[in-house]
């Protein structure tokens, strides 16, 4: 087993720290054109300058041209290793290089789990590369690249109902897609929701001057039994109530298990079981 | 409570600080003197004062461009109305493209909505002081949007309260700086002295204001196309304006909920006005009629929703094929029904 521990709480600071640092930067930008540095530092301080390997051929990142809704902003990954390849994907790492803080989250994948696809939902402040980076199990880097159009002038990356998503806070609910196959055959796919307004720490009370601060989920954990299917770290730039729908390899042995914090300490558990045939 | 506060007490933020002091009104005066020092000093005087006089004439030729009237349509006696154009924000209309409004009782006039930019704003102004020589008092933000609330610095310092929705200083907070940044490669110098301006009087549920024989009824609705839209109702002349919780010919965008705007029509219909000035189309159509092509719009746009969710389509597929049966009903339906697909899947799939 690896231990991620170093790594998560690099990339926290990473989350949190750029995010802050970015904030200044991002108030005062509207320009179309990404800066072209700003993957090779983000090489620097979230991958440690690791080389980084063509992904083409082992991971994909499908993102629409504009992000329509800066608010929700579709992202498909698609990550698989050659037949006959004896290693692994473990970690697959999400990066809006423009945003405020750029990780949106890190996929630690189960080592039974061989989760293919991950779908999930981010905010997208301005014209922006997107960097998706899959870890091998021997920890060669593959990173694939796209680009996403700013939406328009008045789709706002904050969110649509902060009152709502207050009162619902932590409510949960988990899709199962099973298609024909049964419990414990094949593969699967399943989609975790969380209701959380996910703060950006980028909204200022203009009486007090202070901003006020950062809450969203940092971490949620899916596990199928006792089988982890995937660990995800997030950010900022995942969307209000976070959602991600992937597909894995299904065990049978029990049932979906979520388990969140956010960076209040808040804890969100639900467990859901296993449905024959989903919808 | 008093319905006017003043500038003072506006500025208690201190946002507007420098600009609310008693210098701000004589720096360009003393700039000006300053200037006629400098230039006078040991120079040939006749010359320096052909050049003084024609920095005057052009700074005059200047603001007097910048407040020319914008053109306004009186619906109703008192009541005036200018169209914004079919479009996104951009340099050519100088934010322009939403509609705005006055009406004018005995005594004040409320100004609803001030426009996308801060020329727009001004533009405005002159044409309140074209039409009527009654004081401003009331500046009503029908909800966060640039293209309804850019205009807004052009009414500070004058006595007037800006009224807004409960929820509307929030929303504020949390998008006017990304407005202003997303704004900008379109709108370049257009956004120049824009400023965030809050609502002194909020709304949590309804309000009328006494213009002077003359009452308005302020209603705030649960989230629908915002989480802070207002309607302002004048009985006087039968007239909603209803910002933009009615499109006509534009294609709504939904920015606050799907089943919340859906919930809204009913209550809506039930003011008795006879002509709705929407936020976006036509300013003089018939009530509640008006409502019927956004209704069936969010009907086919949520049933399509629905139905993907029920078959288990991903969000980023079922948003390329709903709501395409209005494609040929609205204008700007490219730019903004993919949009409001995906804002509504992610409401919806929690049904």
């Amino acid at each position: 087993m690896i231990d991620f521990s170093g790594f998560t709480s690099a990339v926290a600071a990473a989350l949190i720290g750029l995010g802050l640092a970015g904030g200044t930067a991002f108030a005062q930008s509207g320009a179309p054109a990404p800066a072209a540095d700003t993957w090779s530092g983000l090489v620097t301080d979230v991958f440690d300058d690791r080389p980084m390997l063509d992904g083409a051929g082992i991971i994909s990142l499908e993102a629409p041209v504009r992000a329509e809704d800066a608010a929700i902003v579709p992202m498909t990954l698609k990550a698989a290793l050659p037949a006959g390849d004896a290693r692994s994907i473990r970690k697959i790492t999400l990066v809006i290089d423009e945003n405020p803080a750029p990780v949106a989250a890190v996929f630690e994948l189960g080592e039974t789990a061989r989760v293919e696809t991950i779908e999930t939902r981010v905010r997208v402040n301005s014209y922006t590369k997107v960097h998706a980076v899959a870890e091998a199990s021997d920890g060669a880097l593959y990173m694939v690249e796209t680009f996403v159009k700013a939406s328009g002038g008045c789709s706002a990356p904050a969110g649509k109902d902060p009152a709502t998503a207050f009162n619902n806070l932590g409510q949960m609910k988990v899709k199962q897609f099973a298609g024909t196959n049964a419990v414990g055959t094949a593969r699967r796919e399943a989609q975790v929701m969380i209701r959380h307004p996910q703060f950006s720490g980028l909204q200022m009370d203009q009486v007090t001057r202070h901003y006020i601060p950062a809450w969203f989920i940092d971490e949620l954990t899916v596990k199928e039994g006792d089988a982890l299917l995937m660990k995800v770290t997030g950010g900022i730039s995942l969307s209000e109530d976070p959602n991600i729908r992937f597909s894995y390899m299904s065990t049978g042995a029990g049932p979906i298990a979520v388990h969140a914090t956010d960076t209040e300490g808040k804890v969100f558990e639900g467990s859901f079981p296993l449905e024959n045939s989903g919808t | 409570m008093p319905l006017v506060p003043n500038a003072r007490e506006r500025s208690i933020g201190g946002f507007y600080e420098t600009k609310d002091s008693p210098y701000y009104i004589t720096r360009n005066d003393t700039a000006l003197h300053n200037l006629w020092r400098v230039m006078s000093f040991g120079a040939n005087r006749i010359l320096v004062y052909v050049l003084f006089i024609l920095v005057l004439s052009s700074g005059t030729a200047l603001s007097q461009g910048n407040t020319r009237p914008l053109h306004v349509q009186e619906l109703a006696p008192g009541l005036f109305v200018h169209q914004g154009v079919h479009a996104l924000m951009n340099a050519e209309n100088a934010g322009a493209i939403a509609n705005v409004g006055f009406i004018v009782g005995n005594e004040a006039v409320a100004v609803i909505d001030t426009g996308g930019s801060n020329s727009q704003g001004e533009a405005l102004l002159a044409a309140v002081a074209e039409k009527t020589d009654k004081p401003i008092r009331y500046v009503i933000l029908t909800h966060v949007h640039p293209d309804h609330i850019f205009g807004s610095a052009a009414f500070l310092r004058r006595n007037v309260a800006f009224v807004g929705h409960v929820r509307l200083k929030e929303a504020m907070e949390a998008r006017f700086a990304h407005y202003l940044a997303a704004n900008r490669p379109e709108m370049g110098s257009h956004l120049d002295g824009v400023e965030l301006v809050l609502p002194d009087m909020t709304v949590t549920d309804s309000l009328t204001l006494d213009l002077g024989g003359r009452s308005i009824l302020l209603n705030a609705w649960p989230p629908a196309h915002t989480d802070n839209d207002l309607t302002v109702f004048d009985p006087a002349s039968g007239t909603l304006f209803s910002g933009d919780l009615v499109f006509l010919e534009h294609l709504p965008s939904i920015d606050g909920s799907l089943r919340g705007w859906q919930r809204a029509l009913d209550g809506l219909a039930a003011i008795p006005a006879t002509r709705v000035v929407p936020g976006h189309g036509p300013i003089d159509s018939p009530w509640p009629a008006a409502l019927e092509p956004e209704r069936r719009y969010f009907d086919a746009l949520a049933r399509d929703l629905k139905a993907a969710i029920d078959k288990g389509i991903p969000i980023s597929e079922a948003v390329t094929s709903a709501g395409l049966s209005e494609a040929g009903h609205w204008r700007l339906f490219d730019t903004f029904n993919r949009r409001n697909a995906t804002a509504g899947y992610a409401e919806l799939e929690w049904e």
